[in-house]
């Protein structure tokens, strides 16, 4: 008897449409974020991520209308990033049916945002994400920075002790994404969320650089994650959840099948 | 008709509870209320609750969530999920120390300060420190053969999410255990009163069920 491994299926959504070419073979309109997150759920995803990129207004509207539509239809937890900064977003997406929300670039700018989101809504729906990425050089100690737009701008702030700031600040999950390997293919950076993963109580969600089943085994057991984020090799059909979750099964990953 | 009534007391996302009711129920209204007639006139009641307890307390007892609580579990079935569960108990470690509300008697322990554990962190049964808050899906032993766990396998994982568990008093019955560095009270009961520290409503097939069970209910065992 032990608590299960998550694996969590990210959907990138504009205006409403899930981006970055979502392909499932059996449906004709792959771009609905509600169907494919039915069918995720349905194929035994532990939760779904959300991740709005709309960028105007009106589509924001969209979103909470999608979230809402989701919410509905499926249960399991739902987690709704992408433009969160004020507590009011965080209602409105609560309200909307999300259990959780995911914080990011609002956090760097404005840390006391975690703590107040923490004392308003509980530890156990805010998630903060970071982009991290490697600035030390061949032979000197790792060292990863936050950084944001996209991993375009460095902060200077040292991720591991950011994670342990923010989760001093309230966060009830850290989801960890290193962009030296975001759309590489090549594995999570597992030495930073090992890192990340020993530094801080709460559970740590590895993202980034999944290209195979073995690179979800090694963010549990090499990585130390408590769970996984996906989003292409679910997205295009490589691998489906039931086959990524008896995969880590059988390498001794306690997993809900 | 079957008038379900979810106790809205300004804590959090009550959406997903009263979707997940809509979503199995056949002819259920569903109302999410803090309104003490609308709950006194439902055939079936929801306790819910998520975030501290000392918020969760303070609003029960300035909304007089409390009595309504009390009178409702006189003569219809209520279920408690998450810290609504923790709620019914005496008291809470959390924030210092907070009194709740005493219908079932135990109290509310924070994972991290594990009796038999030299270090006070959480560990398993292999020495690997578990991480705090208990957050994903997990196992839950049924203790005993209640009517909400009809059709439900042993053993099932539910949703969780929280960083303290309720441990009973001596004279009270689980109806469900799970271990997370220690074995804690998933689930109990008492009289007409069923409450979980998991989440049925994000549970997926075997929280639905449990639902579907509660609405069909009356409260006898």
């Amino acid at each position: 008897m032990a608590l299960a491994k998550r694996i969590i299926p990210c959907l990138d959504c504009d205006k409403g449409r899930v981006v970055k070419g979502v392909k499932f073979l059996d449906i004709r309109d792959a771009g609905d974020p509600v169907e494919i997150s039915k069918r995720y759920s349905d194929a035994g995803a532990d939760e779904i991520t959300f991740l709005d990129i709309t960028a105007s207004s009106e589509g924001r509207e969209t979103t909470v209308h999608t979230v809402e539509a989701i919410a509905s239809q499926v249960f399991i937890p739902l987690t709704v990033g992408g433009g969160i900064r004020t507590l009011e977003d965080i209602r409105t997406m609560l309200n909307a049916g999300a259990d959780k929300v995911s914080i990011n670039t609002a956090a760097v700018f404005n840390p006391e945002f975690v703590r107040e989101a923490a004392e308003r809504f509980g530890s156990q729906c805010i998630v903060v994400a970071m982009d991290a990425k490697k600035v030390s050089a061949a032979g000197e100690p790792n060292r990863w920075e936050i950084f944001t737009h996209g991993g375009r701008k460095a902060t200077g702030i040292d991720a591991v002790e950011w994670a342990k700031r923010m989760v001093n600040y309230g966060a009830g999950e850290i989801l960890l994404t290193s962009m030296d390997r975001d759309g590489t293919k090549s594995g999570f950076d597992l030495a930073l969320n090992k890192a990340v993963s020993e530094s801080v109580s709460v559970p740590i969600i590895a993202s980034g650089g999944v290209g195979n089943l073995q690179d979800l085994v090694d963010g549990v057991l090499l990585g130390q994650a408590d769970a996984v984020l996906a989003a292409s090799i679910f997205h295009f059909g490589e691998f489906s959840i039931p086959q990524a979750k008896r995969y880590m099964a059988d390498k001794g990953i306690t997993m809900r099948l | 008709m079957n008038k379900v009534a979810v106790i809205d007391y300004g804590m959090g996302n009550l959406h997903s509870v009263a979707k997940a009711v809509e979503y199995v129920g056949k002819n259920v209204t569903v109302s999410v209320t803090s309104d003490a007639n609308t709950i006194l006139q439902a055939d079936h009641v929801i306790f819910p609750g998520v975030g501290a307890i000392r918020d969760c307390m303070g609003e029960i007892l300035r909304l007089g969530i409390d009595e309504i609580v009390a009178e409702v579990v006189r003569n219809k079935p209520l279920l408690a999920v998450c810290v609504g569960m923790q709620a019914l108990m005496d008291n809470s470690e959390e924030n210092n120390g907070v009194k709740c509300l005493g219908m079932v008697s135990g109290r509310v322990r924070y994972f991290g300060n594990a009796q038999g554990s030299e270090t006070g962190a959480l560990t398993d049964e292999q020495g690997k420190r578990l991480k705090v808050p208990h957050m994903g899906w997990n196992m839950v032993k049924q203790t005993d053969k209640h009517p909400l766990w009809a059709g439900i396998e042993d053993n099932s994982r539910f949703y969780f999410v929280h960083s303290y568990y309720v441990e009973l008093g001596a004279q009270e019955k689980a109806s469900g255990v799970t271990e997370y560095g220690v074995p804690f009270t998933a689930a109990l009961n008492k009289g007409n009163i069923f409450a979980v520290q998991f989440h049925p409503e994000k549970s997926q097939h075997s929280g639905l069920q449990l639902l579907r069970n509660f609405l069909a209910w009356d409260g006898s065992i």
